[in-house]
């Protein structure tokens, strides 16, 4: 045995409070966090500060790549006014907040509202225990508070001199009263928030000492490999155990729930290899014949079915369709989508009659703690969830915590003993939540002078809601669904203005089980509208930036980013040959998880049909910009989810199962295919927008205008892997 | 008991011939920097060197390893003998990728960048004045947050190539609110 390469230095979280004991290949994890601990001072729920004036600061979100441990962390320190060289992070678990009426809020992690829903009580919570550390100096020195100050974790009294570190002064600001009145600085003041500060988590990456849950290694603990019934729907109807039990390493074969069985041994190599080999006989379901051309000839039928439920609104699109003096009409689809997250899922979960602990990466540790209970048939205050950070989560370790009830169904049945349940790569490819498949007929009509008078936007296809929250519903209408095309909010709104305008969805839902998927229904909404805006300028012989401006008058922030690309790129005169080849622009804006998001990209298509993307220029205006070098990397990385998507990914369904099963069949962009990417980061103030998704909503359309401005065809349907781009 | 030369030491494991040296690295010697994301060889989370050529671990049967071939795992990829740089964040590996993939903030999740950096310090070995089209066809690891530009410009960056050409950040100064 090797025991250089175990010395984890810590395992829940960044704090150094965290630790992991190490012994003969074994690590242990444990709740050993400061709260858990109960060694240093918790001046209050958010910040615990040590003698040696280490900050450990607490984070309920959860940290999947998207930075949110820094960002949140920033939001403290701004207000707390400590040395940022002095901090450290932490989760709190969701058991502890339960006990404590959810002191820290929600933990759920999604929708790109990490910072923007918690910005005000994170930064509360920094000012509160600032003030009540200066409070703690002034008490004990006899002093005025208001005549105090504190600056980089250290309180000064100028009128006596005299100063005190905040590490010695937590134990007696953790005895005072929390102030009622917490005022925030005015943004201009920041000195923390909105600079280009380093990760906290990007050491340990690079050299192979994070611990993910795939990675985790608990006493006694022994590994399970998975397989549930590929139909959806369907149930386990028999399996013949004896066939593996001999293998080596096999401990035990569990049905898990009704529909799938495990293979329980001491590795998971031999977990997994005894489980391909395991006879299984399934109860297929009424799914078993489900083919993927049904479901798209019954999205086909929604575009001009009758049952539709109105999103948007506004004047009478009627009466513009039928006045038109001409009319642009387009029919696109948008596929069947897995997350893909580089780690599959996977929990480890110990269950005994009185508890049952689960460790597990997740984007809601308070939705995988219910999860847990409901498995375990426990009370919620007998069981807990230690959070890891997460490899890749893109919203399939969110709402649904499949995997997590599955975990505590095996451990169950072998009570008393750690159990960590990882999936295959093709169990995680066919038993996904999938992005939502739909069409859209978009039909916009036309005056004399070529304006647009009417927008019908016709979307059939699937609800997340009607899958996921099916109690979100009212009357029919999954409010998620017009996603980018709100006439108002703050969240998610269409930047153009019609005379008429009307988008309406009729709900088709097949049985393969939608989920939130990175973006959500941004990604295809923005497909469908700037790809559309695209062909009316054509259709109308009008530039289409020129276009956009003029529907974008009342709209002055959509237009402010669209402009801020066009004008980086020069959008007014043409893009040099890149090798010979010509290089074509192709535009796209949108609003989506309160940003303000545009995209211009610059592609080359060859003669034979090649794609070449050269170049986006992307500009993002999130209010509040908290650390630009992260937005970046988000951008970046939207880039490639994005445009992964719309080159490669599709899951298609024969005999009711999904086709794709590793990244043969689904593949995933990689570093050849990528472009530059330019981004402009520009927070115009006084709102909060979210930046790990919008992006990845322009990716696509400002691609796929691009190809058409090169070539003169159309695609309106995604992937276009299998397309030729020239007619 | 088999034998296997791994970061310089001999170690032993007791895998039957067919386990996939990802599982024997993970599960038999404790070195779970190695990751598991496809068991085909398509994604290259798995990324070990095996004398200094980048291999997919995962579709490596352990017994086509000899004792005398020399097996670097991200745990080893920096010697131990150097000084490493104690940080708020961790112990820095002395590689220049390691160092060059911290100065530019690479990771976003982390879970494909230990295969990411095997396979750029494998090509940096082979061909240490990388162009893009050399990175292009040589870095062909899959990573899903999507840490492509970053990754390139860290690749250069430790090659000695000062032009990051992935990379072309602007920054408009936040304007008060």
């Amino acid at each position: 045995m090797s025991g250089t390469a175990l010395n984890r230095r810590q395992f829940i979280g960044t704090g150094a409070a965290a630790t992991a004991a190490v012994s003969g290949g074994f690590i242990f994890g444990f709740p050993t966090n400061a709260t858990a601990q109960g060694q240093a001072p918790e001046v209050n729920a958010w910040v615990v500060i040590q003698p040696d004036d280490k900050v450990i600061i607490r984070i309920a979100r959860s940290e999947m790549g998207q930075g949110t441990l820094t960002g949140l962390a920033q939001m403290v320190v701004e207000e707390l006014e400590c040395d940022w060289a002095q901090v450290a992070t932490e989760y709190p678990t969701p058991g502890q907040s339960l006990a404590r009426k959810r002191v820290w809020g929600d933990f759920g992690t999604g929708g790109s509202r990490g910072i923007r829903a918690s910005h005000d009580y994170v930064r509360k919570g920094g000012a509160s225990a600032r003030m009540m550390l200066v409070q703690a100096a002034a008490d004990e020195w006899k002093v005025p508070a208001s005549e105090c100050t504190a600056s980089k974790g250290v309180i000064s009294h100028a009128g006596s001199g005299r100063k005190s570190s905040y590490g010695k002064m937590a134990a007696a600001a953790a005895k005072l009263t929390p102030p009622t009145e917490v005022p925030l600085k005015d943004p201009k003041d920041w000195k923390v928030l909105g600079t280009r500060l380093a990760r906290l988590d990007t050491v340990d990456k690079t050299n192979g000492q994070k611990v993910f849950g795939a990675d985790l290694k608990l006493p006694g603990m022994l590994t399970a490999s998975i397989n549930a019934c590929p139909v959806f729907g369907g149930k386990l109807k028999s399996y013949n155990a004896a066939a593996v039990e001999k293998m080596p390493g096999v401990k035990k074969v569990v049905a898990v729930g009704d529909n799938a069985v495990a293979v329980v041994a001491d590795t998971w190599w031999h977990a997994h290899k005894a489980l391909t080999a395991l006879p299984v006989e399934w109860d297929f379901g009424v799914h078993a014949k489900a083919q993927q051309a049904e479901f798209n000839a019954v999205l086909k039928a929604g575009l001009d079915a009758s049952d539709a439920v109105v999103g948007t609104s506004n004047g009478d699109i009627k009466a513009a369709l039928a006045g038109a003096v001409r009319k642009v009409e387009a029919v696109y689809a948008y596929p069947h989508q897995n997350h893909a997250t580089m780690e599959p899922m996977n929990a480890t979960a110990k269950w005994t009659p009185e508890r049952c602990e689960v460790w597990t990466p997740t984007q809601n540790g308070e939705a995988s703690l219910s999860a847990a209970a409901l498995a375990a048939g426990l009370p919620a205050a007998q069981c807990e969830v230690y959070k890891i950070d997460l490899g890749g989560g893109f919203g399939r370790r969110g709402a649904v915590q499949d995997w997590v009830t599955q975990a505590v169904q095996i451990a169950k049945q072998l009570p008393g003993v750690p159990v960590k349940l990882l999936w295959s790569r093709e169990e995680d490819m066919t038993q996904g939540r999938y992005h939502p498949i739909t069409q859209a007929k978009m039909t916009a009509a036309l005056d004399g002078q070529g304006n647009i008078t009417g927008l019908h936007m016709r979307i059939s296809g699937q609800s997340i809601l009607a899958g996921v929250a099916p109690q979100n519903i009212r009357g029919g209408r999954d409010p998620v669904v017009f996603q980018g095309l709100n006439n108002g909010g703050g969240e998610a709104m269409i930047g153009y203005t019609f005379p008429a305008l009307l988008v309406d969805h009729a709900m088709r839902n097949p049985h393969v089980p939608p989920g939130f998927w990175r973006g959500v229904n941004l990604n295809q909404n923005a497909v469908y509208m700037e790809c559309f805006i695209d062909e009316v300028a054509h259709a109308t012989q009008q530039d289409p930036l020129a276009l956009r401006r003029k529907l974008m008058v009342q709209h002055p922030k959509h237009l402010a980013v669209l402009n801020a690309v066009a004008e980086r790129v020069g959008w007014d005169k043409p893009a040099a040959d890149i090798n010979g080849q010509k290089v074509h622009r192709g535009l796209c804006v949108t609003h989506g998880f309160g940003s303000y998001v545009a995209a211009c990209a610059e592609v080359s298509v060859s003669a034979e049909g090649k794609l070449k993307m050269h170049r986006i220029v992307a500009a993002t205006d999130c209010g509040h910009a908290v650390n630009p070098q992260q937005i970046e990397a988000q951008v970046e990385g939207s880039f490639v989810y994005g445009l992964s998507a719309m080159l490669h990914e599709e899951c298609t369904v024969k005999d009711g199962r999904i086709e794709q099963r590793n990244f043969d069949t689904y593949p995933s962009m990689r570093i050849a295919e990528m472009p530059k990417v330019e981004t402009i980061v520009m927070p115009s103030g006084g709102f909060w927008g979210g930046v790990g998704e919008p992006t990845i909503a322009v990716a696509a359309p400002a691609v796929m205008n691009a190809i058409f401005a090169a070539t003169g065809k159309r695609i309106r349907e995604l992937p276009i892997k299998q397309q030729s781009l020239r007619a | 008991m088999a034998r296997l030369n791994v970061n310089g030491q001999l170690l032993q494991h007791d895998a039957e011939a067919d386990t996939p040296l990802l599982w024997v690295l993970r599960e038999q010697l404790g070195l779970t920097g190695t990751k598991y994301g496809c068991g085909v060889a398509l994604c290259g989370s798995c990324t070990v060197h095996i004398d200094g050529v980048a291999v997919r671990s995962c579709a490596m049967p352990v017994s086509a390893v000899q004792p005398h071939q020399k097996v670097v795992t991200i745990e080893g990829l920096s010697a131990e003998s150097v000084n490493r740089k104690q940080t708020i964040g961790g112990t820095v590996g002395e590689h220049p990728l390691q160092t060059a993939w911290v100065k530019n903030d690479v990771p976003q999740c982390g879970y494909c960048q230990s295969g990411m950096i095997m396979a750029a310090a494998a090509l940096l070995k082979k061909n240490p004045k990388p162009t893009d089209a050399d990175i292009d066809a040589e870095i062909t690891n899959i990573c899903r947050c999507g840490t492509f530009n970053r990754v390139r410009a860290a690749i250069k960056e430790a090659a000695g190539i000062t032009k990051t050409t992935g990379l072309d950040i602007i920054h408009i100064t936040r304007s008060a609110a």
